[in-house]
């Protein structure tokens, strides 16, 4: 199992990755771990924004189809549109060619409030006890 | 406290995600992931445990008459060291379960879904009268393996001392694998060649290590491959699942497996059937293709371009070797004509898709 320790995590498991004003959000190894195989993915469209904690989006893998939320309030600023032909990239590289969505951050300070890795780690191991 | 199969300490140790299935704890996948399992059996070979599934042996001389007047094949038509498909229907035709009989001299084994077991067994009982007839369940003495794929035959050639490539498919036989004898069945549910084993169940984990050492020492790409393998491969092939494409409201000519009853012969529901058959249903399985990208699963409401509801999916998924999202669904009769274009509600969302002929993919040993 990775933990990218350049990301910070909220509890529904989707990572948010700082880049200026901008920030890329994707599901953690974890997430696609649990979820197996993933078969398609249904990403917004450009210019839509989310608060957070509302879902943009649905990962499907061979068992289920489960809601992706917003880590932080913003507007999407870019879409991984190679995961149309290669969902499978979730389950590959989760933290990297993977990547869901960019939002252009509405409130930086809400990143600053996220899990880091070692507050992720601990919370995630507690759910497989 | 749901029950373990013979190979389940095997599956725990060897990476498995086990999921109750059936009142059983069984592999969902392993470590590749379905997907991958899904093409090594289209590719190379894989192997199945099946022992969830319900094995009853029906021995004495009325073995044959009573199985004909409960199974809607032609049992009388099946030869020693053959095997057939058939449902198993109540009086108003609705399906009770879909079973594999096979006969090997005068006895016949019937291999029944895990979830209908009990039910089938009390509905043999039930039906045996005063016969000379002794129904014995094997399930818990007995594993089940499925070996499966175009290597199949030659790796099973290497454990077992009877010619098994010479089986034709749909034949059976008992074998030897490391002096234990098995009844094995060219069969299976992958649209693949292979076979199903079953063993006695102290001697399910010897067979199933020796086809892993066998396929090693040949350097044949060789795996096992969980329940969602199986799923995907037996949807592609066009196969029926139990709880999906049948249930109790379903009957065998809406299934489009009106090719499983034997109207000729007497049985329980053929009254009701031969009356499907002639007067229509309303209602017909299809398979269809997704036309906009979006993955179809069970219960979802198929409606027509005006958004009537017209069906339910049955089945649904992204198809592995056939590269498309597809599914499976009853619908009123006038959608169920290949290239008529239907509507799948997918969480809400109108997805357009069209009826295509089944299978999606053509079974190697009929190509």
């Amino acid at each position: 199992m990775k933990f990218d320790d350049t990301v910070r995590y909220v509890k529904s498991h989707e990572w948010a990755r700082k880049d200026g004003d901008e920030i890329t959000v994707g599901i953690s190894d974890y997430a696609q771990d649990s979820l197996g195989d993933v078969v398609f993915v249904e990403l917004p469209e450009i210019g839509v924004t989310f608060t957070q904690g509302t879902a943009f989006g649905v990962v499907e893998s061979v068992k289920a189809a489960s809601d992706i939320y917003a880590p932080i309030d913003g507007e999407v600023v870019a879409v991984n549109d190679a995961l149309n032909d290669n969902p499978a990239a979730v389950n590959e590289d989760a933290f990297g060619d993977g990547w869901l969505i960019k939002l252009k951050a509405a409130d930086p300070s809400q990143y600053d409030a996220l899990m880091n890795v070692d507050d992720y780690k601990t919370y995630s191991e507690g759910l497989d006890e | 406290m749901n029950k373990q199969t013979p190979l389940f300490t095997w599956h725990r140790s060897h990476g498995a995600k086990i999921t109750p299935f059936a009142g059983w704890d069984m592999p969902l996948q392993y470590h590749t992931g379905p997907i991958q399992e899904h093409h090594l059996v289209r590719r190379s070979a894989g192997v199945f445990d099946i022992s969830h599934m319900g094995r009853i042996r029906f021995s004495g001389a009325a073995a044959r008459d009573v199985l004909q007047s409960v199974l809607t094949a032609n049992i009388a038509s099946i030869e020693h060291g053959m095997s057939a498909y058939s449902l198993m229907c109540r009086d108003d035709g609705t399906i009770i379960d879909d079973v594999f009989v096979y006969r090997w001299h005068d006895e016949y084994v019937a291999v029944v879904n895990a979830a209908n077991h009990d039910r089938d067994l009390a509905w043999f009982h039930g039906h045996a009268g005063n016969n000379e007839l002794v129904i014995h369940d094997e399930t818990r003495a007995t594993a089940g393996i499925a070996l499966q794929g175009p290597l199949a035959a030659s790796l099973l050639e290497l454990i077992s001392t009877s010619d098994v490539s010479s089986l034709p498919r749909f034949g059976c036989a008992v074998i030897a694998v490391n002096d234990t004898e098995m009844l094995a069945g060219r069969t299976g549910y992958t649209g693949e060649d292979g076979f199903e084993l079953f063993p006695p169940a102290d001697t399910a984990e010897t067979v199933w290590d020796r086809l892993f050492e066998v396929s090693a020492e040949q350097g044949v790409d060789f795996g096992p491959c969980g329940l969602a393998a199986r799923d995907s491969l037996r949807f592609e092939a066009g196969f029926h699942l139990y709880g999906h494409e049948l249930d109790d409201t379903t009957g065998p000519v809406e299934a489009r497996l009106a090719w499983a009853c034997a109207l000729g012969t007497e049985f329980v529901g053929r009254n009701a059937i031969e009356s499907q058959m002639n007067n229509g249903v309303p209602r017909r399985l299809c398979t269809f293709v997704m036309t906009d990208p979006a993955v179809p699963r069970q219960g979802y409401a198929v409606l027509d371009s005006e958004g009537n509801t017209i069906g339910t999916v049955t089945s649904g998924m992204r198809a592995p070797s056939v590269d498309v999202y597809a599914g499976n669904a009853f619908v009123s009769r006038e959608f169920a004509r290949t290239g008529t274009e239907i509507v799948i509600d997918v969480r809400g969302r109108r997805k357009v898709a069209r009826v295509v002929k089944r299978p999606l993919y053509t079974p190697r040993y009929r190509v």
